[in-house]
């Protein structure tokens, strides 16, 4: 079942034209990987999803994007509503300079959580769906700086679970760490994708094969291909598709 | 490369640190001595009288009571409202308005007025505090002037802090739903608030020392009363200290250094007030 539907969509930074013609469909509780060499417009395509493009001056976007049926670019959609369903994960880990807690309650308390005890329990349940909860459960008072980048990237997990999202958005998550940070996070992804569905960018073609379900390819702004990682990765339709797969160019 | 050739190189190395070592030792060698000739005037002068007593005629009976009352007025009225405007503008600059030409203008204009010399200041306090605004030589109107005079620093750092809180920060709020003022108010300023505060308290620093523009606003030499609201005449420490200064008597000089010791006090106790929420908050991210 697919929960985002992309009709026509086009997007210019002012007269540069970054995204062409994007169609496609995006399945719940699966694991969309975004593939395409360094600005082929993947992590640009990703931001129209939570309209965080919306913030860059000079940003104009036609078509529609339908969350649940719903095109939120319609002039009544309440962004905020629509980013506390859709969460969204950085390249750089980026806690606050708050304490862990503080980090992971942020979310439910510019919603209007107040509550103390709902809000430790909030966080207790979005620590541990990151797997975070062992290894910080006597130290939430502590600054999530502390934290190794690794800790960090699982503690934003967290920050974004916590608002309850549908769908969860990951730029690039794991390319400013080590391998095994890398390895925690990709099996966290794994594991998330029961309850989530998740978008995920990503320059590492392993990544992509290793974890995801359904691989579209970028390229110059175009979708090139969308479709199982299976048959991207081993029957590609397209030339451009194999070639970048195989490691011609990007 | 040959012996000599590096041994030319190390006798550089080693003039340059000279050389620039004499450059520090210079301006603190006259700092030290001036710090002295103060404190070895004044220093006998320095009693309890001394801090109740009001400037007198009489040199044993003259006192700093109403030049730091008057001061602590200056800075406790003219920090708050600086503080508001001068974060509300370089909130506005920063995170509202789009660059156009009409912010750039106000970018310039802002950097131009910090350099506009006090006097200057004084001359449209006067004009629009004490006889517009019919304010009178009041407190009131040298607390609005002294805003107006330190508001350009206060705007320029501001934005400073602010400009310095990183991107992915704001992104990090606005991917949860949060607002425009939840972003601000919940990440922005106190991620930015150390770095505002030492602003703040380094202009009002220079507000405290500040004495040209209140002359010309009235503050008055002579005050045998503590001010006991905004609306009363003042003095402040350094136009006390100017005005022991011009007397003939010598004991006044001694007089003056006194008032002059109390003044860096009050100057260094702020200094690091500013030092230390810098080093206490230093960024972590």
């Amino acid at each position: 079942m697919s929960i985002i539907q992309m009709k026509n969509v086009d997007l210019y930074y002012d007269k540069h034209h970054a995204l062409k013609n994007i169609t496609g469909e995006i399945n719940e509780r699966s694991i969309t990987a975004l593939i395409g060499p360094s600005g082929c417009g993947k992590s640009t395509f990703l931001r129209t999803l939570n309209r965080m493009n919306d913030m860059i001056q000079g940003v104009h976007i036609e078509g529609e994007i339908l969350v649940a049926e719903q095109n939120i670019y319609h002039a009544d959609v309440n962004v905020e509503n629509l980013r506390k369903n859709i969460g969204m994960v950085f390249q750089q880990p980026n806690p606050f300079p708050k304490s862990i807690y503080d980090n992971v309650a942020f979310g439910r308390r510019i919603h209007g959580m107040r509550d103390r005890k709902e809000l430790d329990e909030v966080v207790e349940q979005s620590l541990k769906a990151a797997a975070l909860w062992e290894e910080v459960k006597d130290i939430l008072k502590k600054p999530a700086y502390g934290l190794s980048g690794g800790q960090q990237q699982r503690l934003c997990i967290a920050r974004a679970l916590a608002v309850n999202p549908q769908i969860l958005l990951m730029d690039e998550p794991t390319s400013a760490l080590d391998p095994i940070s890398t390895a925690k996070i990709e099996e966290l992804i794994g594991e998330l994708r029961k309850q989530y569905t998740i978008v995920i960018v990503t320059h590492n073609m392993q990544q992509a094969a290793r974890i995801s379900d359904d691989t579209a390819f970028f390229l110059q702004g175009e979708i090139i291909e969308f479709d199982t990682t299976e048959k991207i990765f081993h029957t590609p339709s397209d030339q451009r598709t194999e070639d970048y797969i195989a490691g011609r160019f990007g | 490369m040959g012996q000599g050739n590096w041994r030319i190189r190390k006798i550089t190395d080693r003039f340059a640190k000279i050389a620039f070592l004499c450059a520090t030792l210079f301006g603190i060698a006259f700092l030290g001595v001036l710090l002295y000739r103060i404190v070895a005037d004044g220093a006998g002068w320095l009693n309890w009288d001394f801090f109740t007593n009001f400037s007198s005629r009489f040199p044993a009976k003259a006192g700093v009571a109403a030049a730091l009352v008057g001061s602590i007025w200056i800075v406790l009225l003219t920090g708050p409202i600086a503080f508001f405007l001068g974060v509300g503008t370089a909130l506005y600059l920063e995170e509202y308005t789009k660059k156009s030409w009409f912010t750039r203008l106000i970018q310039v204009n802002i950097h131009n007025l910090a350099g506009v010399p006090s006097i200057v200041y004084g001359i449209l306090g006067l004009a629009v505090f004490v006889q517009g605004l019919m304010l009178g030589q009041a407190v009131l109107a040298g607390v609005f002037t002294m805003s107006l005079l330190v508001l350009p620093i206060i705007v320029v750092s501001s934005q400073e802090a602010i400009r310095s809180v990183p991107q992915h920060m704001r992104n990090a709020s606005y991917a949860l739903g949060a607002s425009k003022w939840q972003t601000i108010s919940r990440v922005v300023i106190p991620t930015a608030l150390p770095n505002i505060l030492t602003g703040v308290i380094l202009a009002l620093s220079r507000a405290i020392g500040e004495t040209a523009p209140l002359v010309v606003v009235g503050a008055l030499t002579f005050v045998a009363f503590v001010p006991a609201s905004p609306m009363d005449p003042f003095t402040v420490l350094p136009i006390q200290i100017f005005n022991w200064t011009s007397r003939p008597q010598d004991d006044f000089r001694a007089i003056a250094a006194a008032g002059i010791i109390v003044l860096l006090v009050v100057l260094l106790t702020m200094n690091l007030l500013a030092v230390y929420l810098r080093n206490k908050y230093q960024k972590r991210y």
